[in-house]
């Protein structure tokens, strides 16, 4: 091989980075999150559920909250009407998080995981926790 | 027809993850084998060509690149062009593969009233550049699958893709652009003539399989929402050599994943290879110091030589026969040698000059 130097040193600095994700897992435990609803506030509910079906809430909650963010910011409607005709306030902290006060528990788990930071808490105030 | 093969065979590639999953419920197929197996053809196969390379000789220094080289001290030397040493060449590669700086000088030529013309081009360049440079960042974005902790400048990254803030979950960038360079490219082996001439269906399928990739990305991040978690599970699952198959994740997720599957397995022996193949351009990578250093042809074998003195020793008796001058007279006996030691020349100097 000409130049056999420089080309193991390309095809080392190649190996290193396209191995990245395997060797940098060794020895880490991957534990997939589990969102807690296990607050106060659910425990009192007769029914367990979400303003919309679970499987609604999982995959388009950052919709909703966007859509729910234009309705009251810029439209000043602060009634949502659910699909099965349910009024409910429109309001993160007063309707979302009345329920979800365990943000740490709840949010952060997948969020974390998945490496998503959503600005919500730019403007909106954290719930206190833990206190 | 390379396009539109290269469409078709796309196409069917999605369809065949479609079916394979959505129909057969092969999932842990696709979902596992053909990533590892692409995986593991990527990285063998883009060494393989890198050390098949290495193991071709240089000939020549092929230092007809632009600009001046080093030359007098008062004539001044373009050192990022025709660099002389290693630092310009190290330059000038950073240059390349960085900026594109080649593409940069691209030019167009036209008949323009019956002349020639020439202009610079740089839409080339531009769309190259923001197809790479987004192709990497998406590259990078996908770490977050991939490792837990998530590394910060992952992080960094998405927050900066994402700074619009437009819609949820937010719009990044350089998913937009990647789709919208990559379309350019396409368009214009499509629209411009002379591109399309020289445009086959190895140029076409990287293209459409990329397209694909692309679209199918913004799609499920977008529009079908497939449950990051499970996929995130999955991958970590494939990385610590632990493969998991969560249930309920959406087919288009499969169909992302075999298209770029099948991305990683056709890399090395296509030419994507580019990415490790400009490393080792020689008019890149060689210091144009021919004057100052010799480079020795690796390539020199022993070649057969004749010599003219062996020729002539050969042919001497034809040779005078047909009136042909010589060096020597014909072959020297021992009795003439020693008269032609006495200092008198033999009449090979032409008569009348001097």
């Amino acid at each position: 091989m000409y130049n056999g130097g420089k080309i193991l040193l390309g095809i080392l600095i190649f190996l290193a980075l396209a191995t990245f994700p395997f060797y940098n897992n060794i020895g880490k435990a991957d534990v997939e999150p589990k969102p807690s609803i296990d607050t106060p506030a659910i425990q009192k509910l007769s029914e367990k559920k979400c303003i919309e079906p679970t499987a609604f809430m999982k995959a388009e909650h950052m919709v909703l909250l966007n859509e729910w963010r234009d309705l009251a910011v810029r439209d000043n409607n602060r009634v949502y009407v659910a699909g099965d005709g349910k009024k409910y306030t429109i309001s993160l902290q007063n309707t979302c998080m009345k329920c979800h006060s365990n943000k740490k528990e709840f949010c952060d788990k997948c969020h974390n995981y998945a490496g998503v930071s959503p600005y919500c808490w730019d403007c909106h105030l954290a719930p206190k926790e833990g206190k | 027809m390379g396009a539109l093969f290269s469409f078709v065979v796309v196409i069917l590639l999605i369809l065949i993850a479609y079916v394979g999953v959505a129909a057969v419920g092969m999932q842990s197929i696709f979902g596992t084998v053909v990533p590892y197996a692409a995986v593991l053809i990527f990285i063998v196969g883009v060494v393989y060509r890198v050390i098949k390379w290495g193991k071709s000789p240089v000939p020549f220094p092929i230092t007809t690149t632009g600009g001046q080289q080093k030359s007098l001290p008062w004539i001044k030397q373009a050192k990022l062009d025709n660099p002389s040493g290693s630092a310009g060449v190290i330059g000038r590669m950073a240059l390349e593969i960085l900026l594109f700086r080649s593409l940069f000088r691209n030019s167009k030529s036209e008949l323009r009233d019956g002349r020639l013309a020439y202009g610079s081009a740089k839409w080339l360049w531009l769309a190259a550049i923001a197809f790479h440079w987004s192709f990497l960042i998406v590259l990078l974005r996908h770490i977050r699958l991939f490792a837990t902790p998530i590394p910060s400048f992952v992080s960094l990254l998405e927050n900066l893709d994402g700074f619009l803030q437009i819609g949820a979950p937010r719009l990044y960038l350089t998913g937009v652009i990647l789709l919208l360079a990559v379309t350019y490219l396409l368009l214009r082996r499509f629209y411009v003539p002379q591109v399309r001439y020289i445009s086959l269906a190895s140029d076409y399928f990287p293209v459409f399989l990329i397209v694909a990739i692309a679209s199918t990305g913004i799609l499920m991040r977008y529009f079908f929402k497939v449950d990051i978690v499970s996929v995130k599970e999955l991958a970590m699952g494939l990385v610590s050599f632990n493969p998991t198959i969560p249930a309920g994740i959406g087919s288009i997720f499969y169909i992302h994943v075999f298209l770029v599957s099948i991305l990683f397995a056709y890399f090395p022996f296509s030419k994507l290879m580019h990415a490790g193949g400009v490393y080792l351009s020689p008019t890149r990578n060689l210091a144009n110091n021919s004057r100052a250093v010799r480079h020795v042809n690796p390539w020199d074998y022993p070649v057969k030589v004749h010599t003219y003195d062996e020729y002539e020793n050969e042919f001497r008796e034809k040779m005078i026969n047909a009136g042909i001058p010589v060096e020597h007279s014909p072959a020297i006996t021992p009795e003439e040698e020693e008269k032609l030691t006495e200092p008198t020349d033999d009449a090979e100097i032409p008569v009348g000059k001097e």
